[in-house]
């Protein structure tokens, strides 16, 4: 039967209650049923991480159970501020006090944890009575505060605990009937697991003081942070023996110790390419102001400058300290794997029967019917639309000036078509860098054979919002009042007759301007919020593939203990007379959780104004720019 | 030919098992068990979920279902009714339907809440001791009824006097107050002796 070695966690409250924590397997004794389940798990488990560095053959796996661990002293932490201890270990006899103190003190100064022998743990085998003196007397080697004594009877589940104080005063008497004094619980957990595991709201370590963090929190802390202590297993020729989980042969995979070795030169590799990106990015030419400003519209440019920022944050070759970072790192590299690997299978498709070049075949029949289509519009609008009478004359004046660009872009398109389809074929290519990549492309290339709209949108705009302020201010004047600028509010003002009288007549012209200006505003404002809807579409897209955490995503789901929301306790059966047995799970974070808290922060933000900033914008005139882009600088 | 009547009254023992009810009159179940001194776990059953209504719908909407297809004549309408019916229904015994809900409480550790949903999923939440100010039964005003439940108050270990949040408990069961005091009495007592 495979077990596994039990380590515990005790917590001492002089007066009150006492716990002990004690590992995972010591279930596999209490219900006879499970094990068959557990080991073959466990056994699966182990095979996958890879290969055992020590050989030892399928059948001989076996991990010793505390309640199957030979005598020994228990070695872990208390638990300050809350009378707890943390056992980690049990130091097998023979063993010579002196060396155990020196091992102590060198893991103490190694892990920061301080370490101590926390009591005697005895599980007497045949021919072995008479140990529990030689145990009692154990506590005057290695003075402690509180000395635990742990023994488990062979046949019998439960084990019970005594707690014997400095001055010799015994705390708990194994008989005592009545229930009062000191209580004691133990709790049985996975040491591996929570080893591995993170607790959530992540804390840095040395942000709260040991007193005020919780308790849960510190014993997480404490299991982690003494990971050197598992590093001695049994085939260690080393004068301590000692049991806990990985006593029985350190599990190594060798795929990972050579990815580890590799990752080195690699990392330094890519980071001296992305020096050599920089020098580049940093000539004088790229620095003028046009380029900057068109740098800075395109989404493309954008999202190579955020690419590059994660290169640096994931290929250099220091290693991650903390968890938050590790977890960016694993993220960024993840996201990015994915981006190249989907961008690889779009060019795989692209290219497949020349569909690129039909791609770039259709293009420009396809801005052409948009150009025929937007005339069509002019003419209608030219004409009664919608049964509305406009202007004669300034219907015909913009009419034109619109026509006259519509005829400009389509020029402009048929020269340059000869060249469509070798720059796209070129641009294609650069899918290889990414899905992002591509969709950036595709947004860019949207945003170009749309220009057109774009203009039209900032005359009929503009034009719209000078109609709207003249008509304001006039409508103002009309009534005897005038805006303050000083007071930023509207005052009453006397004005001369002929003020009026030319104030009223521009009021009247462009007040029967207005429904003609009014529709051309809101034809070119519809067909510009169609095309800002389909960029923004691809925005959201790119902003998904950036931000959303796989990595995280897929250790929730594969191994939910590394991302721990709290704990689950249950009541395991038990004997009277025997103290409370509990057993400690962890409880995985939720997914929605998992997302909040992974998510690696993009460059886009999503619309700045409400929905009724919007309109009240668009009623005015004014230019909306609805998917803003965050600049490094605060605004 | 005489026969002979074999009487077999089923001795019930239960382990303070009494007959309780939720707010809407329906019937639950509380069951107390004393694992220790200063640990006790309460488990609060709902009802099950009742055959007749599942078949009532699951009629009902298969119904609708052939009435559209005899009008359109597309078979589509009848696998997606199958299909809506079936997810529908798996969302409703993962999600929605709770079976029983069970308040562990371990003085000096803490509190342990946790919901089992009719599909086995088991959700569950723990709060330490130092975060559990107290055990208190409060009362709400909905509409034209009053209902008392069992609320756990959160506070701050940094800031003892304040109340940051309030947990309900049994919130998909709602048992009555006499459900609700035997179960604020045994807590009490524990609380007391981890005081």
């Amino acid at each position: 039967m495979e077990n596994r070695f039990s380590v515990s966690l005790a917590r001492v409250r002089t007066g009150l209650l006492y716990r002990v924590l004690f590992s995972y397997d010591f279930m596999l004794t209490f219900f006879g049923s499970m094990p068959a389940l557990v080991n073959a798990h466990r056994r699966v488990n182990l095979l996958v991480v890879g290969y055992r560095i020590r050989a030892t053959s399928q059948k001989s796996l076996p991990f010793k159970c505390c309640n199957t661990a030979d005598s020994g002293l228990l070695v872990g932490r208390w638990i300050p501020g809350h009378n707890s201890a943390v056992v980690l270990a049990v130091i097998h006899y023979p063993f010579i006090p002196g060396q155990v103190k020196k091992y102590l003190s060198e893991l103490q100064s190694q892990t920061q944890v301080d370490l101590t022998v926390l009591g005697s743990w005895s599980m007497p085998k045949e021919g072995q009575e008479g140990m529990d003196s030689f145990l009692k007397d154990l506590s005057t080697i290695f003075p402690q505060k509180c000395w635990l004594q742990l023994s488990r009877e062979i046949g019998k589940r439960g084990f019970t605990c005594q707690v014997v104080q400095n001055n010799g005063r015994l705390l708990q008497d194994r008989e005592q009937k009545n229930g009062e004094g000191d209580k004691i619980i133990l709790i049985h957990y996975d040491q591996r697991k929570v080893m591995l595991s993170q607790l959530h709201p992540v804390q840095d370590v040395g942000q709260k003081s040991d007193v005020e963090a919780s308790e849960l929190r510190l014993v997480f802390q404490t299991v982690a942070q003494s990971q050197p202590l598992f590093f001695l297993d049994k085939y260690d020729d080393g004068p301590l023996k000692l049991s806990h989980w990985q006593s029985e042969g350190r599990e190594a995979s060798i795929i990972a110790e050579l990815l580890k070795q590799a990752s080195v030169p690699v990392c330094i590799f890519l980071t001296w390419l992305l020096s050599l990106w920089y020098w580049f990015c940093s000539f004088r030419i790229l620095h003028l102001p046009p380029v900057l400003f068109i740098s800075s519209k395109l989404s493309t440019c954008v999202q190579s400058v955020y690419r590059a920022v994660h290169f640096r944050t994931v290929f250099s070759p220091k290693k991650a300290g903390t968890h938050v970072e590790f977890m960016r790192k694993a993220n960024i590299f993840v996201s990015f794997l994915v981006d190249i690997a989907l961008g690889l299978l779009l060019i795989s498709w692209l290219y497949r029967e020349n569909r690129i070049s039909k791609l770039a075949d259709t293009l420009v029949p396809v801005a052409d019917r948009v150009a025929k289509e937007l005339q069509e519009l002019l003419e209608w609008l030219m004409g009664a639309p919608a049964g509305l009478k406009m202007n004669r004359a300034l219907d015909q004046v913009l009419g034109r000036f619109f026509l006259y660009h519509i005829h400009l872009w389509i020029s402009y398109i048929h020269l340059m078509s000869p060249f469509i389809e070798r720059i796209l074929w070129y641009v294609g290519l650069s899918a290889c860098l990414g899905l992002t990549f591509a969709l950036s492309v595709l947004s860019d290339i949207v945003a170009l054979l749309t220009f057109h709209i774009y203009c039209f949108y900032v005359y009929g705009a503009r034009l719209y919002c000078l109609t709207i302020y003249g008509l304001s201010s006039l409508w103002r004047l009309f009534r005897g009042k005038k805006w303050n600028v000083l007071r930023q509010r509207v005052d009453s003002c006397s004005y001369d007759l002929d003020q009026l009288f030319i104030g009223t007549l521009l009021f009247t012209i462009l007040l029967f301007l207005l429904p003609t200006t009014a529709l051309y505003y809101l034809v070119f404002t519809l067909l510009r919020l169609v095309v800002v809807l389909f960029q923004g579409v691809i925005h959201l897209s790119v902003d998904f593939i950036n931000s959303f955490p796989l990595f995280a995503i897929g250790l929730r789901i594969c191994r939910p203990y590394r991302l721990a929301e709290g704990v689950k306790f249950n009541v395991l059966c038990q004997e009277p007379g025997t103290p409370l047995h509990l057993m400690m799970e962890i409880n995985p974070l939720k997914c929605s959780s998992v997302l909040q808290c992974y998510r690696t922060p993009t460059y886009s933000c999503y619309p700045k104004d409400s929905w009724a900033g919007l309109c009240k914008k668009l009623f005015v005139g004014e230019l909306i720019y609805p998917w803003k882009q965050k600049t490094d600088k605060t605004d | 030919m005489r026969g002979c009547f074999l009487l077999l009254t089923p001795l019930v023992i239960s382990m303070a098992e009494e007959e309780f009810t939720d707010i809407n009159g329906n019937s639950i179940s509380l069951d107390c068990q004393t694992h220790s001194d200063f640990c006790r776990e309460f488990t609060v059953t709902s009802p099950k979920l009742s055959l007749r209504k599942v078949m009532v719908y699951t009629c009902f909407v298969w119904l609708f279902a052939y009435a559209v297809f005899f009008f359109t004549e597309n078979t589509a309408v009848l696998s997606s009714a199958i299909i809506l019916t079936l997810a529908g229904m798996m969302i409703h015994i993962h999600f929605v339907k709770v079976d029983h809900e069970t308040l562990l409480i371990i003085g000096s550790l803490g509190v342990q809440l946790s919901s089992s949903y009719a599909s086995g999923r088991e959700s569950t939440i723990f709060i330490e001791m130092n975060k559990l100010k107290d055990i208190v039964i409060n009362e709400a005003v909905y509409m034209h009824s009053i209902i008392y439940y069992l609320c756990i108050l959160i506070k701050d270990p940094a800031d003892p006097e304040t109340v940051t949040s309030v947990v309900p408990l049994f919130q998909s069961s709602n048992p009555r107050l006499n459900c609700l005091v035997q179960v604020y009495r045994s807590c009490q007592e524990i609380l007391a002796q981890s005081r």
